[in-house]
């Protein structure tokens, strides 16, 4: 077990490499002048020149890597060129409302979902499956904001139960965070439900035909042991890869649920710092939601070990 | 044979007039009416081919048949004279590893591979019992003792996967006997298991039946475990068991047609009378193939696995050389050596005098067309999507035929393995399991090779076609005089096709030569022992008659 650990997560480090690589070479790589880019067209000789050895354009490009590199590992990811604060700041204090909007929506998605897609795949072919089929197919279907609209004008215009938008610290309590976490957390969930209720109806519907499910019933066990213990335990490695995806494209994909709810996040920082063409900044989201990424996806790999002994080698 | 205990009271089975279809829209009879009645610690065999309705029988008494595909429609099932159709689902769960309990036939899918085989045991007490989890493991321990499983307390952690696949059958026997239940349903299981285990596993059964006052209600295609195990047998065909008796009087007197025709199938064990040899022409020679297998890691040691160790066979044109040996002996790799499907790690392997263990792929692919391959499971070796015809004329195509060349020579041998010429636009679906191993035997043929490789070709036939096929395969090496490498577990088998016999264990062959002298008068200890675990031996089943001075009839008094 310690063996597969270890291998999994040295094997973490090229992709991190590679990525960082990448990001490097984005700015660098862009034809024209860089500082021309960042600067826009109403740019002065000195502002671009002051961008310049800002960001070390003037030296040879492998010098500027190694700089840049290390810097990385020192924890430095450079300064903002709109507020001159440094990236990891502007990334930390974004970062407590896009984390704990997507935590929540991945409670909200497995504890809806993972129940729903087992009561179909347990009773397949009746309404129960047919409903929560089509249910899926609604889910799908409807775009994330116009979701965000109807739920907003529904619990929060018409009946009047929840805040309209905003982003309240779960330091300041769980209820109050809740308050206005639930109605973004849905609306990002929508998706993720339609698909892992899918998902796991499929993967649960071929387990429940496998032998060991019948031998299971043929011990005399009660039907939630069957489906749960027996069948649900084996079904899990296909619906966690799943799970762990759409985690990791959650922390991405935040964009449009921010604004919508207008929640200071990762994702309104972004859409900023693309807006105002701050370099340091994209590159410093970059580097840090493919580190989530791969964090995610290297769980999910270990957590296959603990799901299934045969992957333990 | 073990007198059956008679016992005055209720029988502890009985199902009467069972009728099953199948739900939906147009029911089909899938049990006509059958009756049985299984008497406290009495074997009853339930002997048919596949569809009969043996397991569907086994389901329904279990009440495990799949709601959605089939329904009882009428009869009873009394177990202890309780009738199961009419009892309440709460009810079934009680009476199921308390009072009955089922063994299946491939004890690796039918134990949960992500749970302990100990706690997969301890289920049952837990459902079942309020024994304290202390009293529980204890429990199980014993059992797994009781079952003769070695290393109680490691097995007793161990998953299904770390297993061996007698091992694994003893702990579903364990599972399903450890609270004493009146009746064991056993589907098959042993069919897939080696001879050997098979022995072990039918001998365990005996062993604790008598010692529990099991009855146990056995299910199998196989006479020859019949033979070995049952106190009555009860015959079944297309849903209706057709004839009923003790096993003396079915094995030599049966009465009805159906069930002769399923004796005089199964093939002896008796080698075949010796042909002459046509052709000196060596046209496959395996000169000292090795095959290893070997796991890279960073941070273990080299793991190696040596498959097969210094293999050397040779088959003349015409001929039939049959590998035999239990599952993991290295018959396949070799096989799949032989055909560069795998690259052997060293050793020589010709085909027709030319050297093909060295050739790169493009010098490879004219000697693919002199080897043809034929698999086990024609279900799964036919691709679903493509007509017999495409299936058939890919090969020769891909060689250089034209396209109505090639549907002519298809339309050819379908009509020479008996099937008519119009299949060639069907998918294979619409054929049944031996009509789908007619069309692998053709579309090997369409190749024109010169030597066929019949990996396990008729394991999954039912044996009535698997002796077509057989049958087959020898009319076509007749007529095409093309040389056959027959992989296959069963001896019976290896004896009614085969000229020449190399007995494989542990990667190595340990004994080689005609098959008459291989199979009669062997030298080694392992192809004795092989000889002696085939169910049955002491039948001549096709004479309805035991062999003669040999052991007698359906026990294990070894």
């Amino acid at each position: 077990m310690f063996g597969y650990f270890l291998r999994r997560i040295l094997a973490a480090i090229p992709v991190m490499a590679v990525v960082a690589l990448f990001v490097f070479l984005l700015l660098r790589l862009t034809p024209g002048d860089p500082a021309a880019i960042i600067a826009g067209d109403m740019a002065t000789p000195e502002q671009l020149e002051r961008i310049r050895v800002t960001l070390g354009l003037h030296q040879p490009i492998h010098v500027q890597f190694i700089t840049w590199v290390q810097r990385l590992l020192s924890g430095d990811f450079g300064v903002s060129l709109l507020s001159n604060k440094p990236v990891t700041t502007l990334i930390s204090q974004r970062l407590e409302p896009t984390i704990s909007l997507a935590l929540l929506t991945i409670f909200l998605t497995i504890i809806i979902s993972v129940p729903m897609g087992v009561l179909a795949a347990w009773r397949h072919g009746s309404w129960i499956d047919n409903m929560v089929m089509s249910a899926s197919v609604l889910g799908f279907s409807i775009p994330v904001f116009v979701i965000g609209y109807i739920l907003i004008q529904i619990f929060a215009l018409n009946l009047g139960l929840l805040p309209v938008q905003g982003f309240t610290s779960i330091s300041k309590g769980v209820v109050p965070f809740l308050e206005r976490a639930i109605l973004p957390a849905l609306t990002l969930a929508s998706i993720y439900i339609a698909l892992i209720a899918r998902m796991t109806r499929a993967a649960m519907l071929d387990v429940l035909g496998e032998d060991y499910v019948r031998t299971a019933r043929a011990k005399g066990l009660d039907e939630k042991i069957v489906l749960f213990r027996h069948a649900l335990r084996n079904a899990a490695v296909p619906i966690l890869t799943v799970i762990g995806t759409g985690f990791a494209l959650m922390i991405s994909g935040v964009v449009v649920t921010e604004s919508v709810f207008n929640i200071p996040g990762l994702g309104r920082l972004t859409v900023d710092a693309i807006l105002a063409r701050d370099y340091p900044v994209i590159q410093g989201l970059i580097l840090f939601t493919s580190g989530i990424y791969v964090l995610i996806n290297l769980l999910i790999d270990l957590s296959y070990a603990f799901l299934d002994p045969r992957i333990r080698y | 044979m073990s007198e059956p205990i008679v016992e005055q009271s209720v029988p502890v089975l009985r199902i009467e007039d069972l009728t099953v279809e199948t739900s939906g829209a147009r029911p089909a009879p899938i049990l006509n009416g059958i009756s049985l009645e299984i008497g406290g610690g009495e074997t009853v065999c339930l002997v048919g081919e596949s569809g009969s309705g043996k397991s569907v029988t086994s389901l329904a008494t279990m009440g495990l048949l799949p709601k959605s595909a089939l329904a009882v429609c009428q009869g009873h099932v009394l177990l202890e004279g309780e009738d199961l159709l009419r009892a309440s689902a709460a009810r079934l769960k009680e009476l199921r590893a308390t009072r009955m309990s089922m063994i299946f036939q491939e004890p690796m899918t039918a134990l949960n591979p992500v749970l302990t085989v100990g706690y997969q045991i301890e289920e049952v007490l837990q459902a079942h019992s309020n024994l304290s989890s202390l009293e529980q493991r204890q429990l199980v321990m014993e059992m797994m003792e009781h079952v003769h499983l070695p290393d109680v307390k490691r097995i007793h952690g161990s998953y299904p996967h770390q297993l061996s696949g007698g091992q694994r059958q003893r702990i579903m026997i364990a599972m399903a006997l450890i609270l004493r239940p009146k009746l064991l349903i056993a589907d098959e299981p042993t069919t897939a298991l080696d001879v050997t285990t098979q022995r072990q596993i039918l001998k365990l059964i005996r062993e604790l039946q008598s010692e529990l006052g099991t009855s146990v209600l056995f299910i199998t295609h196989d006479m020859g475990v019949v033979a070995d195990i049952a106190d009555r047998v009860c015959v079944m065909h297309n849903g209706r068991i057709v004839e009923e008796g003790s096993t003396n009087a079915i094995l030599r007197t049966p009465r009805q047609d159906y069930t002769r025709d399923l004796l005089t199938a199964v093939p002896a064990l008796t080698p075949r009378e010796p042909r002459n040899e046509t052709s000196r022409e060596a046209i496959l020679e395996i000169v000292d193939l090795v095959k290893i297998y070997s796991t890279k890691s960073l941070f273990k040691p080299r793991r190696e696995t040596v498959a097969a160790e210094k293999v050397n066979l040779m088959l003349r044109r015409g001929r039939t050389l049959g590998i035999v040996g239990e599952s993991g002996s290295g018959k396949s790799t070799v096989a799949r050596c032989a055909m560069r499907l795998i690259e052997p790690t060293s050793g020589s392997i010709r085909v027709g005098g030319q050297e093909i263990s060295n050739l790169s792929r493009s010098a490879l692919h004219p000697y693919r067309k002199r080897i043809q391959m034929i698999f086990q499971d024609p279900n799964r070796s036919l691709n679903p999507r493509l007509t017999v015809g495409e299936s058939i004329t890919e090969g020769p195509v891909n060689y250089g035929l034209s396209k109505s060349d090639a549907i002519a020579k298809a339309k050819e041998l379908l009509e020479l393995v008996g099937l008519p010429a119009d299949a060639i636009d069907r998918h294979p679906h619409q054929f049944s399991g031996g009509q789908r191993q007619r069309i692998a035997i053709a579309r090997a043929l369409a190749m024109e090779p010169d030597v066929l490789v019949a990996d396990e070709a008729v394991s999954a036939l039912d044996v009535s076609v698997q002796a077509q096929v057989l049958d087959l395969l020898d009319d076509l090496q007749e007529r095409f005089k093309v040389a056959i490498l027959f992989i296959t577990h069963d001896l019976r088998v290896a004896a009614q096709i085969c000229d020449d016999v190399a007995v494989m264990q542990n990667g190595r062959v340990i004994e080689y030569g005609p098959a008459e002298r291989v199979l009669q008068y062997p030298q080694q200890e392992y192809t004795r022992e092989l000889l002696d675990a085939a169910p049955g031996k002491g039948w001549d089943f096709p004479n309805f008659r035991p062999l003669p001075a040999n052991t007698p009839t359906g026990s294990f008094n070894q």
